[in-house]
């Protein structure tokens, strides 16, 4: 018994370190030359809560438990040392899944267990019990989605069809009507099968839920999808915690939550969308039917990168503006040439970076940093912005709608309001794309018709190739 | 600021843990009595993550979300319970699945946050 009592002891220091590694370990993020020191702190706390959960006095068999270490390190590994950077928005999105796997079947076999504990769970533990299923659920399957949007097993157009916001509405309603129910029943313990086969379906339609929330939604939009589903996995580990009554799940969980909710934020700003509009979905499809201004009678510059050379390459001031074009054509190293090739012929090289550009929030920077472009060179929409009129080139790089001027001063168009990148007010601008088709929000881009913009069409990666070939050649 | 914060934000989650530890043990403790601390802890912590998250600047938000997603991993310490502890086969088959797929968040999810935050680099200063 003082043994027990020990242990358990032992089980909340480890617990009550983690949880100040992992505060503080965030709190290294806010500066890059602390963060990886903080992470490293943080790795420290989570052996440690291990390292305290196993010595719990519930467990009586170690066999599984080394069963899933070893599989679960056996996959994670791999993933982690290998995965590229430019497969980051996927990674990030099914590690969404396993988080909300592991939280959904800790909910059942909760759920399961109090059936054979006198009293039950209590109102506030299946409150938690269910939230946690609830939400587990929905995050496994509306991650698996993203996932697969992002790696193209599923189309990233968004999926509508009739009726579907109605339907939607009556699983949506349904999954809450079976948590309510459960709540006032299963909370004094269940004898019948009933609250079992109850919950079983609040499962299922929570798995159907996940995927017709991501369903409607456009690959664009998927930075707000991805915050979304960090802070709902956040929410379910929390709920985890309330469940079992235990608060390193709480802290770590309200942390995540935290996160995801902050980010959700900032990405739906960025998009200048409401949180509510980006919570309840169907986004991307209403766009379509606004009209917007036709590019009829306006006519393109092309350029080649012959020009293009001439032009970057004597300039002194530069300001490159990429955008998921230079993802997909994994142009990041090219670019990082041109840069470098610019500031030793004695011009200043910066990069501005919208929130929403790419994938996933700050995916822009991953793929820069990945091609070794020093961090102090990337800047954010506000500190940026200011800087266009002042520079000689501005250099976009399969970015569209963030760079639209429709967003100031055409109170028709769809994305007006949204705050853009001031490419405009750039000295020349040069605009490398594949084609002229437009962005995803489905319309034309005043920007490509000015007279100080060139474009130079082709795929990033080659163009800017032989722009670096021609540059050096001056 | 944020050191001042997150000072308090850990004092606070320390006197909560243990206030719910002691309210645990102690027989004549009401089942409402550690809910009440544990909605303390939640709001806590979720007060101190939301003072340091919107301080991360934008460039590191990716290594964010893997880093939050790798710390959300902590539900691992439930599944090892679920896992090993003296239930029916089925519900120990679901915590070994459990178990594995949060192992493979916490040791992926802090591996690939390490690879990237390694890539930040500041310009080297001029030899």
């Amino acid at each position: 018994m003082i043994d027990q009592q020990i242990g358990a002891l032992f089980v909340q220091i480890a617990y009550i370190g983690a949880s100040a590694a992992f505060i503080l370990g965030l709190r290294g993020l806010t500066k890059p030359d602390t963060a990886r020191r903080g992470m490293q702190l943080a790795a420290v706390g989570m052996v440690l809560a291990i390292i305290g959960t196993l010595l719990n006095h519930e467990i009586v068999t170690y066999q599984f438990i080394v069963i899933g270490l070893v599989v679960g390190s056996a996959i994670g590994l791999p993933m982690g040392l290998l995965v590229p950077m430019t497969a980051m928005p996927q990674r990030i999105a099914i590690s969404h899944m396993f988080g909300a796997l592991a939280v959904t079947l800790v909910g059942i076999a909760e759920f399961v267990h109090y059936r054979d504990v006198a009293g039950g769970p209590g109102v506030v533990k299946m409150v938690a019990l269910g939230f946690e299923t609830l939400f587990g659920a929905l995050t496994i399957t509306g991650s698996f989605m993203a996932f697969g949007k992002l790696q193209g097993f599923v189309t990233g157009r968004p999926v509508t069809f009739p009726g579907q916001k109605l339907i939607n509405a009556a699983v949506f309603l349904g999954a809450v009507g079976l948590y309510i129910t459960l709540v006032l029943t299963q909370s004094g313990g269940g004898t019948g099968d009933a609250g079992l086969i109850m919950f079983g379906v609040m499962t299922v339609l929570a798995l159907i839920i996940g995927v017709t929330l991501v369903l409607p939604i456009g690959g664009a939009d998927m930075p707000v999808v991805v915050s979304l589903l960090n802070s709902y996995a956040g929410l379910a580990a929390s709920a985890t915690g309330f469940a079992i009554g235990n608060n390193i799940l709480i802290v770590a969980g309200a942390l995540d939550g935290a996160s995801g909710f902050i980010l959700s934020i900032l990405m739906s700003k960025a998009m200048n969308r409401s949180f509510a509009n980006v919570l309840f979905g169907a986004f991307g499809g209403e766009k379509a039917a606004v009209s917007a201004k036709s590019a009829e009678g306006l006519t393109t510059r092309s350029i080649t990168a012959e020009d293009a050379a001439m032009r970057i390459g004597y300039a002194r001031n530069v300001i490159i503006v990429p955008g998921y074009g230079m993802a997909v054509a994994q142009a990041q190293h090219a670019v990082r040439e041109l840069a470098e090739l610019i500031e030793k012929r004695g011009g200043r090289v910066r990069f501005a970076i919208h929130p929403v550009a790419g994938r996933m929030p700050g995916h822009m920077n991953v793929l820069l940093a990945e091609a070794n472009v020093p961090y102090d060179h990337l800047f954010d929409l506000e500190e940026i912005n200011e800087e266009f009129h002042a520079c000689d080139v501005a250099l976009v790089l399969g970015a569209n709608d963030v760079t639209n001027p429709a967003a100031k001063n055409d109170p028709g168009s769809p994305i007006y309001g949204m705050p853009i990148l001031n490419v405009q007010d750039a000295e020349q601008v040069i605009v490398v794309k594949r084609g002229m088709a437009t962005g995803f929000a489905g319309i034309e881009n005043e920007l490509f018709y000015l007279d100080k913009t060139s474009m130079l069409f082709g795929d990033a990666k080659s163009v800017l190739s032989q722009v670096v070939t021609e540059v050096k050649g001056l | 600021m944020t050191a001042l914060l997150t000072a308090l934000g850990a004092a606070a989650a320390f006197i909560a843990v243990t206030t719910s530890d002691s309210a645990a043990t102690a027989a004549s403790s009401t089942l409402i009595d550690g809910q009440i601390v544990e909605i303390y802890v939640f709001l806590l912590a979720a007060f101190t993550g939301f003072q340091i998250i919107t301080k991360v600047p934008p460039l590191l938000h990716t290594p964010l979300m893997a880093a939050t997603n790798a710390i959300s991993a902590i539900s691992l310490v439930a599944s090892i319970v679920i896992a090993g502890a003296e239930r029916p086969l089925f519900i120990n088959i679901m915590g070994i699945v459990a178990v594995a797929a949060a192992t493979i968040n916490v040791v992926g999810g802090f591996v690939i946050t390490d690879r990237m935050l390694k890539m930040f680099k500041k310009t080297e200063a001029p030899k």
